[in-house]
This record gives C-alpha cells, structure tokens and sequence, in this order.
C-alpha cells in the first residue's frame, strides 16, 4: 500500500529531476516553443516541494492536491493549468484514504490523465504531454517501472510527429523532427513514480 | 548576449517596481503582479482585465488607466500569468458592473484565464471573456490551436475600453470587444529572432540575410522564410496576406506594430509602403498608428493590423484615452 508519505517522495523526486534536466526541458523548446518550459516547471515544482514541507498534508489524496493547486498558482503557461489538473484530479480520485493500492493509483491516474485531454483538447498523437501520459497509465497495470519506460519511449515517439496543439502547432510541418518538451517533462513525473517506489 | 538587467529570475518585478516609480497614477502591486489603475474600482463602470506573458511591453500594463485596461496581469517573460493573479485583479477593480477578461488565444492564457473566470464567479464577480484572434498567418483548424492574438490586442483594449468608459454595461462592452476581433487581421514579419532572459541567446535561428513571414509575437516561426526583402515587397506581402481575409468595405484603422528593435525611422517608412498598398487596393484609411505597441522583446521586424471601423467605433477610438502607452484626447 502507498501512503502519503509515498507521494510526497514522488512530488520530491519529480522537483529534483525537474531541477537537473531544466536546461534540456528549456533546450528542447526553443526550436518549437519559446525555450521556458524547464524554468517554468522548476519554478513550480519548488513551490511545490516548499508548500508540502510547509503544509504536511496526511493522505495520499491531499498531497497531490496541493501539489496541483501549488502548479497551478505557480507555473503560469499551459503548463501549470495541465499538470496542476492531472494532480489534482488525480489526487481527487484517490479521495480520503489513507492508504492506496497501485491499482487504485492507476485508476486515479488516469481520471487524472483524462481530466488533461479535456482541459486541453489533446488526443494521443497530437505531440503533447498525452503521449508520454497515456503509455504510461497503460503501463501501470504491470509495474512502476514498466511506466517510466513506457513514458519515456512515448516521449522519444513524438519527435516524427507534426504539433497540433500548443505553441508548436504554429510551425506546422517543421515542428517534425523535434521531441515534445511537454511529453518529456511528463516522462520525468512518471520517472519519479518509479524512483518513489524505489524501483 | 549582452542585456540591461539583473539575474533572470528578477527580470519582471523589477520592470515592475520601475514601472511603479514612473507612473504614479497606477497601483503597481510588485508581489502579486498586478498592476491597476489607481481609481480603481469606478462605479457603475464595467472592468477590463486583460495579460499575458511579459515581454510585449508596453502591453499590457502600459495600457492600464482611463480609457482603457482597469488592469493588467504580466505573467513571466512569454508565459501567461496565473488565475492567482488574475482572480486578484478582477477583485480589485469589480465594482459590481462585470469584469471583461481581454484574452489572447495562446493555450496558456486560455487555459489560465478560464480557471481565473470559475474562481471569480465562485466569488460573486460577473465575468465575460473575449478571445483575440486575429493572426492571419496561422491556420485556423479543429487540428491547431487556432489563430494567435497579437496586434489587434489593443484595438480591443482601446475600443471596448472606451465603451466601459461610457457606462455601457457588460454585455454591450463585451459585443464591442468581439466585433472589434472580428474586424480585426494582422501579419507580421521578423528580421531577427528574439532572446529571452531565461534563454540568454536567440530562441531560434534565423540567418542574417533571411527573413521569416507571419512571425507571432513570441518569435514563433510562421507561414515562409525567404530571402530579405525591401520594405516595399514586405509591406506588399502583409497587407495582401491580411486583405486575403479581411477584405473591408468600410475604412480601417491601421496600425504599423515594431516587434521591439525595429527603430520609427523604418517602422515610419515602412507604415509609407502599407499606406500605398491600401491606397492601391482601394482601401480607406480612417486612423493610424505607428510605432511600438505589441513587441516582442529585442526582435527586430513589424506587423501590420487593420480594423474594419463604422462611425460608432470610430468615436470610440478617438475617445480619450490616459495610460502610459497610449495616450490622447486629455
């Protein structure tokens, strides 16, 4: 079982790889964004890492909670709004408990993970966060692990893909050629699952 | 990269805190990033609150004051700000008569300003957004995340601006504000790409003898990169892209927008070409503006944006307006 504890380490561990691939986050969305999606994210996931040491929320359900609001006040972007929705609303999903099992998680995860498409209008395919996103929750049935990979490979799929959402939409074909920052910055978050889980 | 500022990371509130000292009619709340005119709230008068990301100065807190914006959100250099934000400033302005949310059509201000719009109504607070999309250079598709809101921003601001100055109510000033975007079409071209304080070299690369066409206000690439061209050929390229579209019968208002690094010596002469292209195709100018209003930090180029006006919206344009970067009529 996962306890509060558990998601606190996975909100610390997401802010420490945030905080070390910054630069390639913000590399990777110079050529089809406007280079700030690594500062934007570090900026929010410190917030993040301060306002749960702060606040100490006890179950598994509120730590992402104010994770997702902390995002959401913080990030600015579209960034902000979309990942402050996929942990608040997965964090929603979770409910009271102070316990989950995995399964549960996956479940939250991707009520979370739909909340996003909804919010932002994106399918798989599109070359957002979704493509990482979706693989993952997949892959979630089977192990943490298998998760990470999955959202890794998702995000290395979208360098053939043409952008349909987001700023890069607006190069059209020339977004091709070029990996999602957004879906490699979700990469990161289900990386920090694993790391979590110790995996 | 050389730049006139501290450390990244301050880059804004210190332009806030400036901004403050130089413009005493405003409320600068540096912490908070919102920036209100100091009447706030007039009664009986409908708000408009407008933002977006930093970097396009003097939009949007240089039109904050009478007129115009009652107030403005800068969020991070090109990132748009945070419901926080914009939550704050629709309290400090509201007073009773509505909030308009001046929205430019980028995934983020959207997404925020939508977040921003349900927390205020959850606080009693009437809200009517309008969206500005007027970039003629951007396929607008189900599969796209439409057209871009750049130059006619501020057509927006000013004119509907004008009518909450009136004592119109909110969904009067709301229908102006969205006729005033459908009037509205814009292009812009880029001789230089742009470089943000976070980034400190150019976001994209774009060689010396190059320009790139239907350029967005965050130096996103847009419809061609040629050879560079003469401010005739250019002015001859925008304005026909925008015709395409807008085809008005009416006169326009025009404005001849700098990106940021592009001097009036050649914004002047090239506002000449525009005004020969319209006079070519037969198209009556009522107004215009030169100069830099939507810019896009140090880049260097131009857009060109036409409003289709009628009498009503005319006086509505002329009407006084007292902010920092538009000013007449006081």
């Amino acid at each position: 079982m996962l306890d509060a504890d558990f998601f606190r380490r996975w909100m610390t561990a997401t802010a420490a790889s945030v905080d070390r691939e910054a630069e390639r986050l913000t590399a990777l969305d110079s050529p089809i964004g406007d280079a700030d999606h690594g500062s934007n994210l570090q900026r929010g996931f410190t917030a993040v890492t301060a306002v749960l040491q702060k606040e100490n929320p006890d179950t598994p359900g509120a730590v992402l909670v104010l994770a997702g609001r902390q995002l959401i006040s913080t990030v600015g972007g579209a960034s902000g709004p979309l990942y402050g929705t996929l942990l608040r609303r997965t964090g929603k999903a979770l409910g009271d408990d102070a316990e989950v099992g995995e399964e549960q998680l996956a479940e939250a995860l991707r009520a979370g993970v739909d909340a996003v498409m909804a919010l932002g209008g994106a399918a798989p395919g599109d070359k957002t966060m979704i493509d990482a996103l979706v693989p993952a929750v997949e892959a979630l049935g089977d192990s943490f692990t298998a998760a990470r990979t999955a959202a890794e490979q998702g995000a290395l799929a979208t360098t053939p893909m043409q952008a349909r959402k987001g700023r890069a939409s607006y190069l059209g074909e020339r977004s091709i050629g070029h990996q999602d920052p957004g879906a490699t910055s979700a990469a990161l978050l289900v990386a920090g699952l694993a790391e979590a889980a110790g995996e | 990269m050389k730049m006139l500022i501290n450390v990244p990371e301050t880059v804004v509130a210190d332009a806030l805190r400036g901004m403050a000292a130089a413009h005493p009619e405003l409320t600068v709340d540096v912490d908070n990033r919102v920036i209100v005119r100091r009447d706030a709230p007039v009664a009986g008068k409908v708000a408009l609150v407008s933002g977006g990301g930093s970097g396009h100065e003097p939009l949007h807190g240089g039109f904050v004051g009478p007129g115009m914006l009652s107030a403005a959100c800068p969020g991070e250099v090109f990132t748009s700000p945070v419901p926080d934000q914009m939550l704050r400033a629709a309290a400090a302005v509201d007073s009773g008569a509505g909030v308009l949310f001046i929205v430019k059509n980028y995934t983020g201000d959207v997404l925020n300003f939508d977040m921003a719009a349900e927390l205020a109504e959850d606080e009693g607070i009437q809200i009517a957004k309008v969206l500005v999309n007027d970039d003629v250079a951007v396929t607008d598709s189900l599969y796209t995340a439409g057209r871009r809101g750049t130059g006619a921003t501020l057509f927006v601001e000013k004119i509907a601006g004008a009518a909450a100055e009136e004592g119109q109510p909110l969904e009067r000033v709301e229908a102006v504000a969205r006729q005033i975007n459908e009037s509205s079409r814009s292009f812009g071209v880029a001789l230089s790409a742009v470089t943000t304080p976070a980034k400190g070299s150019p976001t994209f690369d774009l060689p010396p003898g190059e320009l790139e066409l239907g350029i967005g206000i965050h130096g996103e690439p847009g419809r061609e990169r040629r050879a560079m061209m003469t401010s005739r050929e250019i002015a001859d390229f925008a304005v026909h892209a925008v015709l395409e579209d807008l085809q008005p019968r009416n006169p326009v208002l025009v404005l001849v927008n700098g990106m940021g690094a592009t001097p009036l010596l050649e914004l002047y002469g090239f506002n000449a070409e525009v005004q020969r292209v319209l006079g070519e195709r037969g198209v009556a100018v009522a107004r215009t503006l030169v100069g830099n209003y939507v810019t896009s930090l140090d880049m260097a180029g131009a857009s060109v944006t036409l409003c289709q006006v009628d009498e009503e919206v005319l006086r509505l344009w002329d009407a006084p307006v007292r902010t920092p970067g538009l000013r007449w009529g006081v």
